[in-house]
């Protein structure tokens, strides 16, 4: 057992992975040059020197290594590509949403494509284009599956799972979560570390997990919102109000049976999303449930979320861009006033 | 004009195999009449979907499948049917697969523009233009890092050159010497625009010096000129020269897709390349031969309009999916 933050715990399942399978490679830029930074969070930091080879820099060209990738997974390899930014996935889309999604389908199930596909995301004091919260573009998208990792212990055990799985996963990280310590961290950053047991394990990929049993109202969250949304819980406790947090986590498929079990028992729902409101998976999540739910809700469902602007830079309109945790408290009190 | 060059040279005997040459001018013909069916199916309405169609390209699909081996693979293009007949899928499967049935070799999922099959080493066609140039170069990587000696032809059109994908894609082969061959078929238009009015530079070819590889411009009509450039160019792949770029100079002699009319393509022009056809010139060349006759070439003719006709009306009877079929394929 041992402490560890996300970047180091997606760098040992990464590398564990590459022991485990040689079929396992990483692909992206600038992931293994030798004194370089191990990617741009550090995740692969030392991977080149272990396993020569493997990882593999690339050109800045985000829609030729995805394809790469795709290529590669489709004749036997398993491929992490890291995207540096979450941004450039729309660079990289067509190959995601037009191959790797649809090929298993077009060829009537003989095509597999194992990729896995990393991404940061979150606001952060980059301005507009190194920002955006992308997981919405991608949980619509028949054949992919999309999850979001918000601790240590989920990053690691989904990663691995994503590797082993024979479908395309995309894992989306947030930058104020890698560490919240040393060189790495930034301004903002949460802690996000976990026990790391010493064995392998996997988390699956398609559950929620109930971070905080609560019972008067449910507040469903993910990535960075759902360490937001914990300590939002933490002040309505304070003040007599019991409230169920639950990561999402796995945002394509979503788990509608742990989140209905909640839904069932406090009969109110709040979901925070990073993203701007219009459009996001908040969206989905609320349509889902009011089609599964709907007659257990005692007032109506409501959405925390970004404003449907850009991201801004400078720190004042960027915090007043994203929910934090005194407006989900705020939101589950309205709720309960209701 | 960025025609052929070698327009109606003298037939001079070809020094191969009869057997070879007759079987690779029996799959030219049955790419045509393949087509040619299909077309007719299509207006008569009795195929579903839509149609992009290869007739006077049978020689790039041709030439480039006989010099690969059953274990190499191919990317293919929304024109992808003489590709797929060419890497040995047969006309049965793409029948059933156009009229949406499940003994189609896609299971009816695929349609003309994806049509493929992995156990033969073709992937389902990419019908996003240039799709297929990182998918390949991606292919590719896959041989290199597993040591095989295998080679992927990634087939595009002139239009393809036009995308970023495709610098993206050739330039990751180039630099990490991919056995990749870059098949284009410049067959002057991307769609209804004439390239020049979309190039420069309208020597494809050209592109590969400035990445750093071989290019070469072939006389995409002529079959044996191409067996010969893609039998060099995956000899270099297997012996870790790649990438290769091939230019593959041809015409299509019927539309774009669909009821295209083709009232782009300049009268002269059109005449001037379908007198360079490459079943006729063929047939040319292979009747120079002391031990090919005419007889031989109408017997291959008749065999195929006899198994086309065959499969056509299997198809038509052939089982349609259920709606349970609807979700399932998703994933793996």
């Amino acid at each position: 057992m041992k402490r560890q933050g996300i970047a180091e715990a997606l760098r040992d399942g990464i590398a564990e992975e590459m022991t485990r399978d040689e079929r396992v490679f990483c692909i992206g830029e600038d992931i293994g040059v030798p004194g370089g930074w191990g990617g741009a969070f550090t995740v692969t930091l030392g991977l080149a020197e272990k396993f020569p080879g493997r990882i593999i820099d690339t050109p800045i060209a985000e829609l030729g290594f995805t394809g790469m990738a795709v290529g590669a997974a489709m004749m036997g390899m398993r491929p992490i590509a890291d995207m540096q930014y979450g941004d450039f996935l729309f660079l990289a889309s067509d190959q995601l949403i037009n191959n790797a999604a649809k090929m298993r389908y077009m060829s009537g199930g003989t095509v597999k494509v194992p990729l896995v596909m990393r991404a940061p995301i979150g606001a952060t004091g980059r301005g507009s284009q190194h920002a955006q919260s992308m997981e919405r573009y991608f949980t619509g998208v028949p054949g992919l599956k999309v999850v979001a990792v918000s601790t240590a212990y989920d990053a690691k055990g989904m990663l691995k799972a994503a590797v082993r799985d024979d479908n395309p996963v995309m894992i989306f990280e947030h930058k104020l979560l890698y560490g919240s310590k040393g060189a790495r961290a930034e301004p903002g950053a949460v802690d996000a570390t976990s026990d790391i047991p010493d064995g392998d394990y996997i988390v699956p990929l398609d559950r929620a997990a109930v971070r905080r049993p609560g019972s008067q109202v449910t507040v469903l969250g993910w990535l960075l919102m759902a360490h937001f949304a914990a300590a939002a819980a933490e002040q309505l406790a304070a003040e007599g109000i019991s409230a169920e947090v639950i990561d999402v986590r796995s945002l394509s498929p979503i788990d509608y049976e742990t989140i209905g079990e909640s839904v069932r028992k406090t009969g109110r729902v709040v979901i925070v999303e990073e993203g701007p409101k219009t459009g996001g998976v908040s969206a989905e999540i609320c349509a889902g449930i009011m089609e599964r739910f709907g007659d257990y809700l005692q007032a109506p469902v409501i959405r925390v979320a970004s404003a449907d602007v850009p991201v801004p830079f400078t720190p004042i309109l960027e915090n007043a861009y994203r929910p934090d945790a005194a407006r989900i408290a705020q939101a589950c009190r309205d709720l309960i006033g209701r | 004009m960025n025609g052929a060059s070698a327009a109606n040279s003298p037939a001079s005997p070809v020094p191969l195999d009869r057997e070879f040459l007759l079987g690779l001018y029996g799959k030219m013909v049955l790419i045509r009449e393949f087509e040619e069916r299909v077309k007719f199916l299509f207006l008569e309405g009795t195929m579903p979907g839509t149609i992009h169609q290869c007739q006077g390209q049978e020689a790039t699909a041709t030439g480039v499948c006989a010099a690969l081996r059953a274990d190499d693979w191919i990317t293919s293009t929304f024109r992808g049917h003489g590709h797929a007949l060419a890497k040995g899928l047969t006309v049965q499967e793409m029948l059933d697969e156009l009229f949406g049935a499940t003994t189609g070799c896609c299971k009816g999922k695929g349609g003309s523009m994806h049509m493929g099959n992995m156990a033969k080493g073709m992937v389902p066609g990419i019908a996003i233009v240039a799709g297929g140039i990182p998918l390949a170069a991606g292919m590719a990587l896959a041989f290199k890092m597993q040591r095989t000696t295998q080679v992927v032809a990634c087939f595009f059109g002139d239009g393809a050159v036009a995308e970023g994908a495709f610098h993206e894609g050739v330039n990751m082969a180039a630099i990490w010497d991919l056995p990749v061959i870059f098949v284009c078929e410049n067959n002057l238009y991307g769609a209804s625009t004439r390239i020049d009015k979309v190039m420069k530079n309208p020597r494809v070819s050209a592109r590969a010096a400035a990445y750093g590889f071989q290019g070469e411009t072939v006389d995409g009509n002529d079959v044996l000129a191409v067996y010969a450039a893609a039998q060099r160019a995956a000899e270099a792949c297997r012996n870790g020269q790649g990438p290769v770029l091939l230019e593959l100079l041809t015409y299509r002699r019927t539309g774009h897709s669909r009821r295209d009319a083709c009232h782009y393509q300049a009268k002269d022009e059109r005449e001037a390349w379908f007198s360079r056809d490459p079943i006729t010139r063929f047939a040319t060349q292979l009747l120079a031969r002391r031990d090919i006759t005419q007889a031989d070439l109408d017997a291959i003719k008749a065999r195929i309009d006899t198994q086309i006709a065959q499969s056509v009306e299997l198809a038509k009877q052939a089982p349609q999916p259920t709606l349970a079929d609807l979700t399932t394929d998703v994933f793996a």
